[in-house]
């Protein structure tokens, strides 16, 4: 079993930490990973890109092959055109509605948001509102692996785990928030 | 076994420490900070157990870790590559030492340029300096190999490299670790002979470093086996371009040319008659290799006759940036792989998305910097914005237009100066305080030496800001006590606050000193928004 993910945002929303979350249930479960992240320069505001596989066996490149990606977590709309020739025919889009526009010549949103969903099997969400409606603002990143949970090799309590050891040193109230972001995420794509 | 998931720099950084590590050295610099912060993370939950410093630059980092090893004990010192330039005068010279305790560089290349100025390949510089180099292929190997790079630097008395890249200095995988080998106890070089480069003593000891370099080839030789084939075609790979090669092999083994003979080479000086063996199977060898074309260029030679080398110099190999899964396979006779695409609504075209620069940070001090910097200039339609290495050289682009250069640490205050004395006015130096330290200084004495007129701005944010908010290695107070003690006149030493409610008042500090026609400096203080974040999660 081979489960390959592109993670991709700006520099600043937290992909490469859901990255680590998922890499983590992964593991729990018994799966080998192998993540590749950006760090330095790229991080300030430029597009952040993360690859994660997952595999019941030896994993070789830390970088996904074109064309064989499961899944896209995309926490920004723009960004998650850019990694679209990484994915598989029949791969699974998760994405953030809400435009990050720190560049002059961002397209037309609606062209871009018509465009994802143009796609197979493309889901675009406005996790930013999700996540305020679970309590906690910050949790959008969340409410995206929740959405994306059901199709994971693995199953969704191994996320919530991870997700509680994520977040237990911030103390329950961002626990529960998180969790809460999370199950919202579940609910939109039952 | 114990089994942790680590980056490649984690899983050095812990293979350094369980050799044995009694002192870490380094200079901040993407792609190799990480190690040094798992170090210092370690010590964080093992109080006292090494030492592990941030130093001034990758220079005084190097000399440090010779001192050490010159104590008997083992030691390690970090760098990206272009540090590696910074600390090229005690590193090839160190390959003529008689190393005592462990010496370990490891240096940190960043092909693809995610965070550089250049993508120059550090196993030319180990070959340059006659020292051996280790490339690991993954974590596990990192971990191992610095291992085997402690126990080859005390055995064979020499510095010992390891190179890595950046996609294996930031992925992660799981590493199985090993019992630590104890640390030595103090027990310093007895053997002055084998440590002063005095010309005399130097030229046998170059006689020396030769001969443990053909010895060191005899190790390389071993430590590699070529994979027999079925094709008249052999594949080498080295590092991470191993794991992109495997990432294919399957459909290789599958295809009609059959599957290539295949050798890896993980070890320099380069096992030369392992490599002739692959020759006399093929009719052509592949070169995968990230970086230079170092092993290609080696096998291509002036004079050669052998097999076809098909590689970056031949054109069949991207000749810059990474090498990828997918960017290897028309060389290796594959077909491209395509994933999916959007259309947009006008002529079913390609949505493609505009690059993304990174970008100054909202509320970036650096913004206010050069917001007073900028409006002070407007009274010179001719002058001169040289910078230097951080995150404001962001400045070059839009909105801010700020600056005219960024060539290597510290530059900005000897170009200035150069610039200036060659009849270019006003000239404008910026740089960050960390980067001030680690090599400005010596500019600035040039500068007051020869009064030459120019204004260095230093933006103080009291970090190494894009890095990830390293300490700076002195506090803030003593930019501008050594400004006055290397000679800058006190009227011409300014410290001004980088806030918006000063503009104004900045804009006249700066216009009074750009009108001045000798060196002055203007400290713009206010912290980085990056640190205040760091320092309120600790």
């Amino acid at each position: 079993m081979k489960y390959d993910i592109v993670l991709c945002g700006v520099g600043g929303q937290g992909g490469i930490s859901v990255s680590v979350i998922i890499a983590q249930a992964a593991m729990a479960e018994g799966l080998q990973v192998k993540q590749s992240e950006v760090h330095g320069m790229a991080q300030r505001g430029g597009e952040v890109l993360a690859h994660l596989r997952l595999s019941d066996g030896r994993i070789a490149s830390p970088l996904i092959p074109e064309g064989t990606a499961r899944l896209l977590l995309a926490f920004e709309p723009m960004e998650a055109l850019r990694y679209l020739p990484w994915l598989a025919a029949d791969a699974t889009i998760v994405a953030a509605s809400e435009p990050v526009r720190n560049i002059p010549n961002y397209p037309d949103l609606a062209a871009v948001l018509a465009g994802l969903r143009s796609l197979p099997n493309c889901l675009v969400l406005d996790a930013d509102s999700m996540a305020k409606e679970a309590g906690n603002a910050r949790a959008a990143n969340m409410v995206l692996v929740g959405a994306a949970a059901k199709h994971l090799p693995f199953p969704a309590s191994r996320l919530e785990q991870a997700i509680e050891a994520s977040f237990a040193r911030k103390g329950e109230a961002v626990v529960a928030a998180n969790i809460k972001a999370f199950r919202h995420g579940q609910e939109a794509n039952r | 076994m114990p089994f942790e998931t680590l980056m490649g720099d984690e899983a050095l950084a812990l293979g350094a420490i369980h050799s044995g590590l009694s002192a870490a050295f380094a200079y901040p610099g993407t792609p190799s900070t990480e190690i040094m912060e798992y170090c210092q993370d370690y010590l964080g939950r093992q109080p006292g157990a090494f030492v592990a410093q941030w130093c001034t630059n990758e220079k005084t980092a190097y000399e440090s870790a010779l001192g050490a090893s010159f104590a008997g004990r083992r030691t390690c010192v970090s760098m990206k590559h272009v540090g590696l330039n910074v600390a090229m005068d005690p590193f090839v010279n160190s390959g003529l030492l008689r190393i005592k305790g462990g010496l370990v560089v490891i240096v940190a290349d960043d092909p693809g340029m995610h965070s550089s100025q250049d993508e120059q390949d550090s196993r030319c510089l180990a070959e340059f300096a006659r020292v051996p180099c280790l490339e690991p292929s993954d974590q596990q190997e990192a971990y191992d190999m610095v291992r085997s790079a402690f126990e080859l630097s005390e055995r064979v008395h020499c510095p010992v490299m390891v190179r890595i890249t950046t996609r294996l200095a930031h992925s992660r995988a799981g590493v199985e670790t090993r019992a630590a080998h104890p640390q030595n106890a103090v027990a310093k070089s007895e053997d002055r002979w084998g440590w002063t480069l005095m010309p005399h003593a130097a030229r046998g000891l170059w006689k020396e470093t030769l001969a443990k370099y053909e010895g060191l080839r005899a190790e390389a030789e071993a430590a590699c086996a070529i994979e027999q084939g079925a094709s008249d075609t052999g594949v080498i790979t080295t590092g991470l371009a191993l794991q992109y090669y495997l990432e294919n092999a399957q459909e290789l083994a599958t295809a009609k040319a059959g599957k290539p003979w295949h050798l890896h080479i993980g070890q320099y000086p380069l096992p030369f008659a392992a490599i002739r063996a692959l020759a006399s199977k093929v009719k052509r060898i592949i070169v995968l290799e990230d970086g230079y074309p170092f092993v290609e260029r080696h096998l291509r030679g002036i004079l050669s006759s052998g097999p076809v080398v098909l590689g970056k110099e031949s054109g069949e190999v991207p000749p810059t940036g990474e090498l990828t899964p997918d960017n290897i396979r028309s060389v290796l006779g594959l077909a491209p792989r395509s994933g999916q695409r959007a259309t947009g609504q006008a002529g079913g075209r390609d949505l493609v998305p505009p690059k993304r620069p990174p970008q100054l940070c909202q509320g970036c001090p650096h913004a206010d910097s050069y917001g007073f910097m900028k409006e002070a200039l407007q009274a010179y339609p001719v002058h001169s914005v040289n910078s230097d290495i951080g995150c404001y050289t962001l400045g070059a682009m839009a909105p801010f237009d700020a600056i005219e250069s960024c060539v290597d640490m510290g530059a900005s205050i000897g170009m200035a100066r150069g610039a200036s004395e060659a009849g270019l006015g006003p000239a404008v130096a910026v740089i960050g305080d960390s980067t001030f330290w680690h090599s400005g200084l010596p500019n600035l004495i040039d500068a007051v030496s020869h009064k030459s007129a120019i204004t260095v701005l230093i933006l103080d944010n009291d970090t190494t800001g894009m890095t990830g908010a390293q300490p700076t290695i002195l506090s803030q107070d003593k930019l501008k006590a050594v400004a006055l003690a290397v000679g800058v006149e006190a009227g011409h030493v300014h410290i001004v606050d980088a806030l918006r409610k000063d503009h104004d008042k900045n804009v006249a500090v700066m216009k009074a000193e750009l009108a001045y026609a000798g060196p002055s400096v203007i400290i713009s203080v206010r912290g980085c928004l990056e640190a205040i974040k760091k320092a309120r999660k600790a």
